[in-house]
């Protein structure tokens, strides 16, 4: 009984893995690759190590994989989002048929700033007041002073 | 059993062989950086279907450890890539 559970893990694991890097090649734009790389590839990942804490049925194994299974939910989106906003900043060209870009107008290249579109007159003035005064390389203060 | 091991090895490898090409031809300098951090979901799984047809536990400990660069790895290039520096894609 549990063998066919295994075999039915392992296998659905690794069609999921093959969706996602058919997805990864065929996909027309950086951010609907992401789209499919990250789900499908943490979904592979977590049937996979269900599978392996089926097969030991031991606690210490199961515990090492649901730890791997946290692991993996925690980090993809956060490795996906630093990716997505790197290569839209990067200006990485979006597809052609894409319905709307809502950050268009929203990032200043030079001091790495992303407005929501909603700031009041104030906040602005204040923000340009002290773009000057902002490095782009981070320097220490024995320095700032000279 | 052994059947379907083989059998899901067979399709994560033709998964990799799929994201080598996109590795290869992807246009942009992002492009490739999806690819390897899929790359490494695939060595994860990969990891934990050679640690059920050995029947050896300890393979699921580098499991951990091969998540935890390819974390590392993305966060590194996406900071690389955002904070400028020469790039010839």
């Amino acid at each position: 009984m549990i063998d066919w559970i295994i075999k039915l893990l392992m296998l659905s694991s690794s069609i999921f893995i093959l969706l996602a890097a058919i997805g990864v090649l065929r996909l027309p734009d950086l951010l609907t690759r992401m789209h499919a790389s990250t789900k499908a590839g943490a979904l592979g990942i977590t049937l996979m190590m269900i599978a392996a804490s089926f097969h030991f049925f031991d606690s210490v194994v199961m515990a090492k994989s649901l730890a791997v299974i946290i692991f993996i939910l925690i980090t993809a989106p956060i490795a996906a989002h630093a990716i997505g906003r790197a290569g839209y900043f990067v200006g990485v060209p979006v597809w052609s048929k894409t319905v709307k870009d809502e950050l268009i107008n929203c990032y200043d290249p030079d001091s790495h700033r992303l407005m929501s579109g909603l700031e009041t007159e104030e906040e602005l003035e204040v923000y340009r007041q002290n773009l000057d005064y902002k490095p782009r390389i981070r320097v220490s203060s024995k320095d700032k002073k000279d | 059993m052994q059947f379907v091991i083989y059998l899901s090895f067979a399709t994560m490898s033709l998964a990799m062989v799929i994201i080598f090409i996109r590795l290869i031809i992807g246009p942009t300098l992002p492009d490739r950086v999806v690819a390897l951090e899929l790359l490494a979901s695939v060595i994860v799984a990969m990891i934990g279907a050679y640690a059920i047809y050995t029947d050896t536990s300890s393979f699921i400990d580098v499991a951990i450890v091969a998540a935890l660069t390819a974390f590392l790895a993305a966060i590194g290039f996406a900071r690389f890539l955002e904070r400028g520096g020469p790039r010839d894609d």
